[in-house]
């Protein structure tokens, strides 16, 4: 049992490691809670099996067009939406929700709202410790190591990845410094909502996808950002991996009260809130001043 | 008393465009079903009331102290299971079981508050958004006390005829939101809590240095927050007849951020605004051709309303048709030419 847990955790983690270091990519630096968030990740999901199932493309055909796609619908949203209405904390929020609002209600129209599975990217399985793993779950595991690192190194190497850096750590003094704010702002949008459709493509054949699949994965990926600490890359891919590894204990020990499972992710959230209040590897906010 | 009211109604509330229409509102609200016999606008009325007290009370809680609530639907599925199960195992009637519900749901909330009392901004809103989910497992999980997803059904109704349930629903909301009008009011002579949560929500170091104790009025808009809450979820079970785990959901907790914010967010009437203008509408397009679209609708009038009146729609209107004098600060109608108290030009 212990190895189909390790595989289980390792495969639910990674993907909520993407969606959860997007998530707190554009918060740290644009101070946005993008509740959208998830929601562009089922688009995605969406496109991948519009255009491998019904128009019958090969799968990277299907990626190719499909990632891009979201991720211009995430730039064009901020450009359009998020950027006019910045000075309001909370009307930015409620033109999250609104949007993943349009998104489900658009999918519900076009496709109704009964569930669906894409076909596999790669098919068949390898035995490993003698656990059956597929290869979509290793090819999984695979993309998203390589993600993580080229995201890390980006973000440490180039210069564009220094910009959003600074532009997280203090936007005047990066505008100071001849970095343009709302650019940086808008290319963080992208690679956010682009590391949700990631995640999307190679999650879409092992998760069942419905339009109103945002909410369940936005309270986990909330959870785990927040346990990991709001802008920390590095603490939401730690936080991603222990909640999966709370979600399927419970799914392994408690059979039968699978649903259970987002219940002793949220409690594993508020235990680490009551101990540490800033997440683990966040900073607890200063009262900002004027 | 009634030449006070009198007066108070020709100087206070006559000159002012806002106050007239809330007044012209209400005396509409309460002749409602005397003009109509029609049984389906009065429920919808009803349940607006009752959705009304409850954004009001997210309004208290987020809005003035600042301490933005992601899972207020905690407080509405605590009043509403504590009134149920008050009435299934005492046989209590709702006159008793809906305030010692909602005094349940008080509780709750002070208690979920402890933890949530170090946290501040996005931390605190998610780690309220866990709580209702994690009420709504422990229902689930004791299906035999609860009735699981079920719910608990049967429940007596508040009164023997629609009307009469009308009318009981529609002063408890108008009493209740009086009351958290009189809390929330920063110029208040006699209730200092209204100055205090603004205070706390501007500046919450400024306001402890000042020597107010935070914690205990943070406690106490939980408190607050979560009774009205309460009261909602009592009301809605004891009207509908039955109490399900969808009193906790997400959905709720989102639809309530959803009114407040469209409607204007630290100002009571906003969120009125909001619920009776969203509520309606929606149930409105329900039985029409555009049935499918009704969400679709909603969701692109809430952001196109934000992209123009970020504030709100309550408070935008708020603004055009009223101006505050300069000199004396007293409210006039946008269209006067000068100061009604102090003859101060406006233009």
């Amino acid at each position: 049992m212990i190895p189909s847990i390790i595989v289980v955790t390792l495969t639910a983690g990674s993907v909520y490691a993407l969606l959860a270091s997007g998530l707190s990519l554009i918060f740290g630096v644009a101070h946005i809670i993008n509740l959208a968030h998830t929601a562009f990740y089922m688009v995605a999901a969406y496109g991948l099996w519009f255009f491998m199932q019904q128009l019958g493309l090969s799968p990277i055909a299907s990626i190719a067009i499909t990632v891009p796609a979201v991720t211009l619908l995430g730039l064009l949203s901020y450009q359009f939406l998020l950027n006019r209405v910045r000075q309001h904390p909370q009307a930015i929020l409620l033109i999250t929700i609104a949007l993943a609002m349009v998104f489900q209600e658009i999918l519900v129209l076009c496709f109704g709202s009964h569930l669906h599975t894409s076909p596999p990217l790669i098919a068949g399985s390898t035995t490993i410790l003698g656990v059956i793993v597929t290869n979509q779950q290793l090819l999984l595991l695979g993309v998203v190591a390589v993600v993580i690192l080229t995201l890390g190194l980006f973000l440490s190497k180039t210069k564009l990845g220094i910009a959003i850096r600074a532009t997280a750590n203090d936007a005047e003094i990066a505008n100071l410094m001849g970095i343009s704010v709302p650019r940086t702002l808008l290319i963080t949008m992208g690679i956010g909502t682009a590391l949700a459709a990631v995640a999307a493509t190679l999650m879409a054949s092992v998760w069942v996808f419905y339009p109103y699949a945002w909410m369940a994965p936005l309270t986990m990926v909330l959870a785990i950002v927040v346990l990991g600490g709001l802008g920390s890359i590095k603490g939401s891919i730690i936080g991603a991996f222990i909640i999966a590894l709370v979600e399927t204990l419970v799914v392994f020990l408690l059979p039968g009260q699978g649903y259970m499972k987002m219940a002793f992710a949220l409690l594993a959230m508020v235990i680490v809130l009551a101990v540490r209040p800033g997440g683990l590897f966040g900073t607890v906010f200063e009262e900002e001043r004027l | 008393m009634l030449r006070r009211l009198l007066k108070d109604f020709r100087w206070g509330v006559l000159p002012v465009p806002g106050r007239l229409i809330a007044v012209i509102f209400f005396v509409f609200l309460f002749i409602f079903p005397l003009t109509t016999d029609a049984r389906y606008p009065m429920l919808i009325l009803t349940l607006a009331s009752i959705y009304a007290i409850f954004a009001v009370s997210w309004d208290l809680l987020s809005g003035y102290t600042g301490q933005l609530n992601f899972g207020h639907a905690l407080s509405f599925g605590a009043g509403a299971y504590g009134s149920a199960l008050l009435y299934k195992y005492l046989g209590w009637p709702p006159g008793v079981t809906i305030p010692l519900g909602a005094a349940g749901a008080a509780l709750i909330g002070v208690i979920t508050c402890f933890p949530a009392l170090r946290l501040r901004g996005p931390y605190l809103s998610l780690l309220t958004l866990a709580f209702p989910l994690l009420l709504a497992q422990v229902v689930l999980a004791f299906p035999d006390v609860f009735g699981g997803y079920v719910g608990i059904r049967g429940l007596p109704s508040l009164a023997a005829t629609p009307i009469g349930e009308y009318y009981i629903v529609l002063l408890v909301m108008t009493v209740a939101v009086l009351i958290m009008w009189k809390l929330t009011d920063a110029g208040s002579r006699y209730v200092r809590t209204g100055l205090i949560f603004h205070a706390i929500r501007e500046d919450e170091i400024a306001a402890r240095a000042t020597g107010i104790n935070t914690i205990r009025y943070k406690i106490l808009a939980f408190a607050i927050g979560g009774f009205f809450g309460g009261i909602a979820g009592g009301l809605f079970g004891h009207l509908l007849g039955t109490v399900g785990p969808g009193t906790f959901s997400l959905i709720l907790s989102f639809q309530v951020i959803i009114w407040v914010i469209f409607g204007g967010i630290v100002s009571i009437y906003g969120a009125i605004v909001g619920v009776f203008t969203l509520y309606p509408l929606v149930q409105l397009l329900q039985g029409t051709f555009i049935s499918a679209y009704r969400n679709l609708i909603m969701a692109v009038l809430v952001i196109l309303i934000l992209l123009f009146m970020p504030e709100g729609i309550a408070v935008w209107v708020r603004d055009k048709i009223e101006r505050e004098c300069p000199r004396c600060k007293l409210t006039n109608a946008a269209w006067r030419r000068e100061c009604r108290a102090c003859g101060a030009s406006l233009r």
